[in-house]
């Protein structure tokens, strides 16, 4: 097990730049997300790890070990495809003891090994059917299986459940962080799937355009969003944005928007210009007493709660209120929230200012 | 009056589609069913008019072909002791004695070095080629895989008289190994052409996994893109034997004697003693034997061969 260490990497493919500069420490034993929406640079992040692509400039430390130059062979990790990449023309058994014959293993440890492997994962009956005709969940074990049985420093997986149908992807969300927590080893995970990053990683980068937008645990992510592009990426509905023009000051705790006063975690930073006043749905509550109106637009009824939007002066936002509360399209109701929670962000870069609220994350962000 | 559908044709198209195909297959086969029983007439029979449909089967089309023989007078035949064999009975009975071996055995040998040496090397230079080309970064990509192929563009026998002069010049003419680098040189155009269509099919990442389980790149190809690309590999060697096993125009321009294939042989027959047609079609049916072998071998792998590569899905 292993702890990786990424530092001011890069990758250029020709005049385009799928990764620049990124820096970020997977610690020993972490389950780490990849997160992005398709082309931000995530998987070719993940394939330099592996070494299945090569770093431009910029160093990656396995276990301490600098390794950016180095083939995938010489790397000692394990690679969990999105189409899982089975050998075709062999059987499972096989596909399992691949990884264990190239290192010359004698053949009574290799059979004892893909046993147990086997075991754990619950494949054992199908060790000698040929690949081509398993399910898609057999098959997620068959590449699952060739990767633990080495006993790999570390895990990469590239969108693994992303080729499995909804039901079955969440059972193997389950089975997959199962298998994580009994062998505690060192896992990069590669996802454009916020839910799946939330709900399995021990921490998350977000990367959009090639850049790290913003790196650590799901709750910093979600409730202190260093960007507007994290805070819109993460949730669903996701963060709401209020534009509006104005001014703050370092040490002040509330903001003026459109004649209104609302209630902001203390600055520690001034900013004068075009701003944004990013809260979440749940920490929107619809009361007359809220002086801040809006008219009811549409509410979704989701059990527990419903997605109230609402038409406001300063734009669209939705609010996630207890489904018992009634509402009708058409009324105006006030909103109040909960300023504790509010990030502003300067519109013109996205890049949240600096609060009481988020000053910890944003320093290491 | 009656419907069309895609799904299921009529009983009648069916006969109408079975008939059509019965009728190539007719005109196809009937001229090698013609050289087939040639083989297998006597010189007689082989020539008479109205062809002979029916006739009594003799192997002396096949003893001509094997062996030179010389006319001797009827008290020469007399005084020599009765023949030892089958064959040399049968040649005895046109007056005549076994001189010797003909040419064919080798002739034929010389085909099959040159005819399996250029496909195996065409076939190997061509997936390693075909490889770098799925595979790599190669520059000027494109512009090498079509110069690659404009040397299909031309019928090869064009530039017959360069490459006559620098076969001389190199003192390949008339060598196995001239032969099989100049059907080489032909043929790995096609081989690249197809075995990269292949190769294209074949999923990176199968060789990444195996790059990641610790094999190198070569292994990886070896053990992983190999065993997948087999149906195009035989396929490709099908082609490839065929072009260089049937050639014939430049065969009888660069080789005479070491070096000679069995085609330009085959012909030369008709002069030894007559027009021996008997021996020329066993010489011709004979020569057919190795690429059907090949080609009924790795049949099942030609037709998927042929759809596969060429779909892009």
């Amino acid at each position: 097990m292993a702890e990786i260490v990424i530092r001011n990497l890069r990758k250029d493919f020709g005049d385009f730049t799928a990764v620049q500069s990124s820096s970020f420490k997977i610690e020993d034993g972490e389950f780490f997300m990849l997160l992005g929406p398709s082309g931000c640079g995530k998987t070719t992040t993940l394939r330099m790890i592996a070494g299945l692509e090569l770093p431009t400039s910029g160093e990656i430390y396995i276990d301490g070990e600098e390794v950016g130059q180095r083939p995938a062979s010489q790397r000692d990790i394990a690679f969990v495809f999105q189409m899982f990449a089975l050998y075709p023309h062999m059987n499972v058994r096989k596909n399992i003891s691949y990884p264990l014959v190239s290192q010359g293993m004698p053949k009574s440890q290799v059979a004892e090994k893909v046993a147990e492997v086997a075991r754990i994962l619950g494949i054992t009956d199908i060790l000698d059917r040929p690949v081509g005709g398993l399910s898609g969940g057999d098959r997620q074990r068959v590449a699952l299986g060739r990767a633990i049985v080495r006993d790999p420093k570390a895990f990469m997986m590239d969108e693994p459940l992303g080729a499995l149908d909804a039901e079955f992807r969440e059972h193997m969300a389950e089975e997959l962080r199962a298998l994580h927590d009994r062998m505690g080893a060192t896992t990069v995970y590669v996802t454009h799937d916020q839910l799946e990053a939330m709900q399995m990683g021990d921490k998350i980068v977000v990367m959009n355009h090639g850049v790290i937008e913003q790196f650590g645990t799901p709750q910093d992510i979600y409730d202190k969003p260093a960007t507007m592009f994290v805070a819109d990426f993460i949730g669903s509905p996701p963060m709401n944005f209020l534009r509006f023009h104005g001014e703050v000051h370092a040490g002040s705790s509330r903001v003026k928007m459109h004649h209104e006063e609302l209630e902001v975690p203390r600055l520690m930073e001034p900013f004068e210009g075009d701003m944004v006043f990013g809260i979440r749905p749940e920490h929107i509550t619809l009361s007359d007493s809220g002086s801040f109106r809006g008219e009811v637009m549409a509410a979704e009824y989701l059990g527990t709660t419903q997605i109230v939007t609402m038409k406001t002066p300063s734009g669209e936002l939705k609010a996630r209120i207890p489904s018992d509360q009634p509402v009708r399209a058409g009324e105006f109701a006030g909103l109040e929230f909960n300023g504790s929670t509010v990030t502003l962000f300067d519109n013109q870069s996205g890049r949240a200012l600096r609060s009481e609220l988020n000053e910890g994350v944003l320093a290491h962000g | 009056m009656s419907s069309y559908s895609i799904t299921e044709p009529s009983s009648r198209q069916k006969w109408v589609a079975g008939t059509l195909v019965i009728a190539y297959a007719v005109i196809t086969l009937l001229p090698l069913v013609w050289i087939l029983t040639t083989g297998f007439k006597s010189p007689v029979d082989a020539i008479a008019y109205p062809p002979k449909v029916l006739f009594e089967p003799s192997l002396e089309g096949y003893v001509n072909l094997f062996t030179t023989r010389t006319r001797v007078s009827p008290e020469q035949l007399q005084a020599l002791p009765p023949p030892a064999t089958w064959y040399e009975e049968i040649v005895r009975n046109r007056d005549m004695v076994i001189a010797g071996p003909s040419r064919y055995g080798e002739r034929f040998l010389n085909s099959v070095i040159i005819g399996f040496g250029s496909t195996f090397l065409s076939v190997f230079l061509g997936t390693l080629a075909a490889y770098a080309f799925s595979r790599f970064k190669v520059p000027l990509k494109d512009d090498l895989l079509f110069f690659i192929l404009s040397t299909r563009m031309m019928p090869p026998i064009a530039v017959a008289i360069p490459i006559f002069l620098m076969f001389r010049t190199l003192g390949l003419s008339d060598t196995h190994l001239g032969m099989i680098l100049l059907y080489t040189a032909v043929n790995i155009s096609l081989a690249v052409w197809l075995l990269k269509g292949f190769i294209d099919e074949i999923p990176r990442e199968y060789e990444e996994a195996a790059l990641i389980d610790g094999y190198t790149r070569f292994q990886a190809f070896y053990k992983v893109v190999l065993p997948q690309a087999a149906t195009g590999i035989a396929s490709t060697a099908i082609f490839c034997l065929i072009f260089s096993w049937n050639e014939y125009a430049f065969a009888v321009l660069l080789t005479s004697g070491t070096a000679q294939t069995a085609p330009p042989f085959i012909p030369t027959i008709i002069g030894v003693g007559g027009q021996d047609w008997p021996a020329v079609a066993a010489g011709a049916t004979l020569f057919l034997v190795p690429v059907m072998v090949f080609t009924i071998l790795l049949r099942k792998h030609l037709l998927r061969g042929i759809t596969f590569g060429a779909v892009r899905k």
